[in-house]
Formats: C-alpha cells, structure tokens, sequence
C-alpha cells in the first residue's frame, strides 16, 4: 500500500483525522454555542494540520496555501464576523432546542460514519491515491455528521456551525485528492466560507428582530395545507 | 470581447445604483445595464448560432450553443425585470425610502452579474463558485419584504441550496481528480467531456451523483424541492421571475453538461437518473398544483414541474429530445417570468396572494386579468405558445426512441398539471367580483414590462427565427445529441 511509502505522516494523518472526525461528533452533540463554535476552530486546525502534512508528503505548495487560508478564514475571519453580526446568540445562550435528544444523535452519527466507510471503500480500492484510504472516508463521514447538524439543531447558529463542519468534511477529502487545484479556484473558494457566514449571520439578526427569536427550526408558516 | 463586457457591465451597475448617483437614478442605470447585457448577449448568441463556439481572455470564458442560450436567456429576463421593478419596488419601499431601494438594486445588478457568470466561465471550479454567489446576492433579495415569512423563505433558501452546493462541490473535486488521472491539465466542460472515458468509473459515478443531489437542490428538483415554494413565493415578484424563470434553469444547466460526461464513460448510463428525478419531481409538482391556494405558490411548483419536464427530455435521450429540452428551457425563461410579472402585479393591486380572494379579475382589472390569462395558457402547455410545441416535440420523442411508459406518465402528469393551472385560474379571472371598490392602477413600468415580455412569449409559440433556430441545434449538440 501507499501508506508504506510515507510511514510516519500517514499515522499522524490518520491520528489528526480521527482528532477530526471527534471533533465533528462534538459540533453535533455539544449543547452549548459556544463550545460549538470553539469545537469548529478545532476542527478547523486540524484540517490545517492534514493539509500541511500531505503538503510535506507530496511536496505540493498549494496544499501549504490550502493551510494558510483555512487559518486566515476559518479561525481568525470567521469567529470575528459571528461575533460582530450575532454575538447575542453566541456568547450568551445556552441550545437546548435540539429535535433529537444527544444519545439517539450519537447512535445516528456512529450508523453515519459506518455508511461513509461502506460508500468510499470502492472508490478507495478503485484509485490508489496516498492518504485518499485516510482522508476521503473521515471526510465523507464528516460531511454526513455536518448535514445531520443541520438537521438535528433549530437554532441557527448552531445549524450555520453543521454547515460549515460539513464544509471542512468536503475539504478534508480535498486535500487529499486534488492536491494542485488552480490558485484562483482555492481563492474563490476561500473568500466564499466568509461571505456564507456573512449572509447567515446577518439573515439571523434580522430573524431576531423581526420575529424575535432565532429558533429557525419552529418557524413554520410557510407550508402546505 | 462581448464575454469581457458581459461580465463586467453588471458589477459596474451595482457600483454605480450604491453610489450616491443611484439615490435618484438607481433604477434607470439598472434598466439601462441591463439592456446593454441583452444586446451583448444577442450578439454572442449570433456568433455562437453561426460558428458554434465563443471565447474571449485567452480561454478563460467561453461559451457554446448551450451556454449562449442560458445566457441569452438570463439577460433577457433580466432586462423585463429591471423594468418591473422600476415602478414595483419603488411603490414597496415608500416607508423605508430610497435607501432600501438602492441596496435591492445594488444586489439586483450582482445576482445578475452571478448568473450570467455560470454558463461563460470556462473554469468549472469558478463555475461552482458563480453558482454559490447567485444564492448569496439574492438571500436578502428573497427577504427584501422584511417580514417574518420572507425572512423564514430566505433563511430555508440559503441553508438548504448552500447545503446542497457543498454537496455538489466535493463532487467537483472528484471530477477535477478524474481529469488529472486521465492526464488533462486544464478544468473545463471541454477537458472533461475529453477525459470522461479514461476516468475510474468507481470515481465518475458517486461525482455525478453528488452533483446531481446536491445541485438538484438549487434546481428544485423532487424530493429536495421543499425550499422552492417558499422562497418563490415570498420574493418581490421582479425577483420571482429571475429566481423562478432563470436561476433554477442555470444551475440545470450545470447538470445538463454532466450528461455527455457520464455518457462518454462506457460502463456507465446517465439517463435513468435523469428520468428517474425528473418524471419524480412532474410527478409531485402536478399534485402539489392541485392543492395550491396561493397564486404565486403555484407559479411556483410549475418551476418544479418545468424543471423535472426539461430533465426528462434530456434523459430520454437522441437529438430530436435534446432540441426539445434546449427549446421547452427557452419556452420555461419566457412564460414564468411573464407569469411572476402578471402575478405580482395582481397582488400589488388586490393586496393578497391567495387564490380564493380574487374573484372576477376580468370584471374588476382587465388587463391584469388578460395577462394572468395568457401566462397561464403559456406556462401550462396550451397552444398557440411556445411550451405546447416543445412539450408535444418532447412526446414525440419519447414515441419515435420506444420509451412508451416515461413518455405516458410524463404526458399524464403534465395533463394535470394543466388542468390544476386552468382550474385555479379560471376561477380568478371569472366569476362576479366581490365588491365594487376600485382598485388601484397598476405602476406604468409594471405595464411596460408585462408588453415587453409578451412579445417573444405570442412569437417564439408560432415562429422561430432562423438564428435561434441554429441557436437551439447547437444547444442540443452540446447537451450531447
């Protein structure tokens, strides 16, 4: 196998994306905001992590510019631009709206990440690519941990939180698979996470004043009859 | 050097409507873009009709006959748009001033801007970027209305189409590492089409899937279509006709190029998944029309019915059902936004959306009700319009290749959906009205805008000019057959 090639950066890879998938469980279960939101740096600085570990395996400067900017957006830009548009919602409520309760999540998030494992070992089998055994399945399991946040949570920040853990799944699969993606696509896509928050946390202050609350998941006018 | 322009004009205008010129002048300087976009965009779409490929900035856009018609389209629906909303907004935003309207406008030229970005950049990464702006320039459009439904409409449009993005992004990046297995350089729908047959299946098949759920999501495609109504009908109806006429047609358009994609790998078939989704979505989209009580709501699940419908052509298959799909999308862009035009302006005048408070539209407006009329005969497929031939060009199809048992569900669904619309509308516009009050007139622009739109919605039914005739062909070669 691949992982023989580079013996030691596999097995921190595969500890950082175990460290990964942990901190996935966490944004779904947590039942505070702002230990969401602290668990989402985490997340965010292991993907940093991966991708300079693979950068050093597979000599490739652009998965060292895939690090720096996942650092700039997602743990300088993006905590700062929550805390500017929806403070209130961040550092002072404590989530207890939830639709399932946290041991029948996390019985849902472990049938998740068996289903990952399944769906990616052909495609695993299929292309033999370093790290892909180790990063494409913790990704997928990551991404379906994020949408089932999305899910699970009415709040909305807390649901903003599963998207953006949804995210870093996809580029936790990334890096391992497109290692030299065109410099002005990873800048595209750098400046989009932000400006995702951005829109959210500003669509969010205006639920609160206009409705009053930001539980999200209750609102229900609009349906049919 | 049209291409260059086409991207620039609109973020220009957006600049400019921001500015302290657009307190004033917002919305003539969008019109006046917007018209521009529109000739910029014919004149693409004659080069492409006559040599079938465009591109501008050594490669980086590019634009064939599938491209140039979206585009076409886009700018078409955009230009009776802006004229809509000369009047329409400024008549919704009197209490909050001009400021408000200056922001919907600023927002207005970049959603606009994103649109016209998806089919000519030739990059498919910056392509899934474009697609991800058109839903973050619009989210605060859809809220414009500010109240608790609309922000409710906005908030389920961002999360779920975003969702759905993500989705489709990791999808991307597996096709971007396809076409790196196969030895291509570059990242284009041209590359890809190239290196299609020498990438892994077992690494084709999940992208395609995951680009099909997740940017089946931004298209409204059944069962992840639970947003569409609610955002579709909550939107200022200037933005209706963009959302519901245009932008779900441009992300389709995204999965209409995986189709010869998937086609060019041998192992693997396309087609049912394209049938299976969409026949699924007429299917639901027809009930759900039977039940609508809402009039714009039900503008709305015929966007769901159009969408499956275009999606079934394409997965039938052969050139002949291809050309049908390029013309039923060119039929879709025209009729939707002449029916969000119709119907917004009724709901200005009668202060409701519910189909059971307007009663005797002909009796009490008119022209209002001509309009709503003829909308609904053109968006529902009858004859003398543009979606009856391409709907009958779609049966045709089907009978002429043997798929016997889609092209009768397809045909029986699409005749409830037919008669749900004529139902609904029937009751509007006959019937003795209620009372006797007058009832206000609508803004000229909206009036402009509704004559505007109506002159290729009669036309494109009983004539097709040569050069879209050749624009369609070169659309449905590009779609693969």
């Amino acid at each position: 196998m691949m992982s023989a090639q580079f013996p030691i950066l596999s097995a921190l890879d595969a500890l950082t994306g175990a460290l990964f998938l942990l901190t996935a469980i966490g944004i779904l279960a947590t039942r505070q905001v702002l230990a969401s939101l602290q668990l989402f740096i985490a997340q965010s600085l292991l993907l940093t992590l991966s991708a300079v570990l693979l950068g050093i395996a597979l000599k490739s400067p652009h998965l060292f510019a895939v690090a720096a900017i996942t650092i700039c957006t997602k743990t300088v830009m993006i905590p700062w631009i929550l805390r500017r548009t929806v403070s209130a919602e961040v550092y002072r409520t404590r989530e207890i709206q939830r639709v399932l309760n946290i041991p029948s999540s996390l019985l849902i998030a472990a049938i998740l990440i068996i289903i990952a494992h399944a769906l990616m070992s052909p495609l695993v089998a299929a292309v033999k690519v370093p790290f892909a055994q180790i990063n494409l399945p913790l990704g997928l399991a990551a991404m379906f941990l994020g949408t089932f946040t999305v899910v699970a949570r009415r709040e909305a920040v807390p649901q903003l939180l599963g998207l953006l853990a949804l995210e870093n799944g996809v580029f936790f699969a990334g890096v391992a698979i497109v290692p030299s993606l065109p410099v002005i696509a990873e800048l595209a896509a750098a400046v989009d996470v932000p400006v995702v928050v951005l829109v959210i946390g500003l669509l969010t202050r205006q639920i609160r004043q206009v409705v009053g609350m930001t539980a999200v998941g209750l609102l229900a006018s609009l349906r049919e009859e | 050097m049209e291409l260059t322009a086409v991207l620039i004009i609109p973020p220009f205008a957006s600049a400019l409507s921001l500015s302290p010129f657009g307190r004033h002048l917002a919305a003539p300087i969008t019109f006046v873009s917007a018209i521009s976009l529109f000739l910029l965009a014919l004149s693409v779409a004659a080069t492409v009709a006559q040599t079938g490929h465009i591109e501008a900035l050594h490669g980086t856009l590019a634009c064939d006959g599938l491209g140039a018609l979206v585009l076409m389209l886009v700018a078409l629906v955009a230009t009776t748009a802006a004229l809509f909303s000369w009047g329409y907004i400024r008549i919704r935003s009197l209490e909050e001033g001009p400021r408000k309207e200056q922001r919907y406008y600023g927002l207005y030229n970049l959603f606009v801007a994103s649109l016209v970005a998806v089919p000519i950049l030739a990059n498919v990464a910056l392509m899934w970027v474009a697609v991800e702006l058109t839903t973050l320039f619009s989210a605060f459009l859809v809220a414009f209305e500010n109240t608790p439904a609309a922000l409710e409409a906005a908030w389920k449009y961002v999360m779920l189409t975003t969702l759905g993005a993500v989705l489709a992004l990791l999808g991307f990046l597996m096709l971007y590492w396809g076409t790196r297995i196969a030895g291509s350089e570059t990242f284009t729908w041209v590359s890809l089409v190239d290196a299609a047959p020498h990438v892994p299946p077992a690494l084709l098949w999940p992208a395609f899937l995951l680009i099909l759920v997740g940017f089946g999501t931004k298209v409204g495609l059944v069962p992840m279509h639970t947003w569409l109504p609610d955002a579709h009908s909550q939107a200022p109806a200037s933005i209706c006709a963009l959302l519901s006429g245009v932008e779900t047609m441009t992300v389709l358009y995204v999965i209409l190029r995986l189709f010869p994609v998937v086609g060019g790998a041998p192992a693997l078939d396309a087609r049912p998944w394209f049938v299976g989704f969409g026949l699924l979505s007429v299917a639901v989209a027809s009930l759900l029309l039977v039940y609508a009580r809402d009039f714009k709501r039900m503008f709305a699940f015929s966007t769901v019915e159009h969408m499956g419908i275009i999606l079934v052509a394409a997965g039938l298959g052969g050139t002949e059902a291809h050309l049908a799909a390029a013309y039923q999308m060119t039929g879709h862009a025209i009729a939707k936004s002449f029916c969000f035009f119709a119907a917004g302006v009724i709901a200005t005048r009668f202060r409701t959306q519910q189909i059971e408070s307007v009663r005797g539209l002909l009796l009490a407006a008119p022209a209002s009700a001509l309009a709503l009329a003829a909308g609904a005969f053109a968006i529902a497929g009858a004859p003398p319009f543009a979606i009856f031939v391409s709907e009958f060009l779609i049966f045709k199809a089907g009978i002429a290749s043997g798929q016997y048992l889609v092209t009768g569900l397809l045909a029986f669904f699409v005749a409830i959906a037919f008669c749900a619309v004529m139902f609904h509308v029937n009751r509007m516009t006959f019937s003795q009205p209620p009372s006797d009050e007058p009832i206000p007139a609508a803004p000229l622009s909206c009036a402009l805008a509704i004559a505007f739109a109506a002159i290729p919605l009669v036309l494109f039914g009983i004539y097709i000019p040569g050069p879209l005739r050749n624009l369609l062909r070169a659309a449905a070669a590009a779609m693969g057959g």
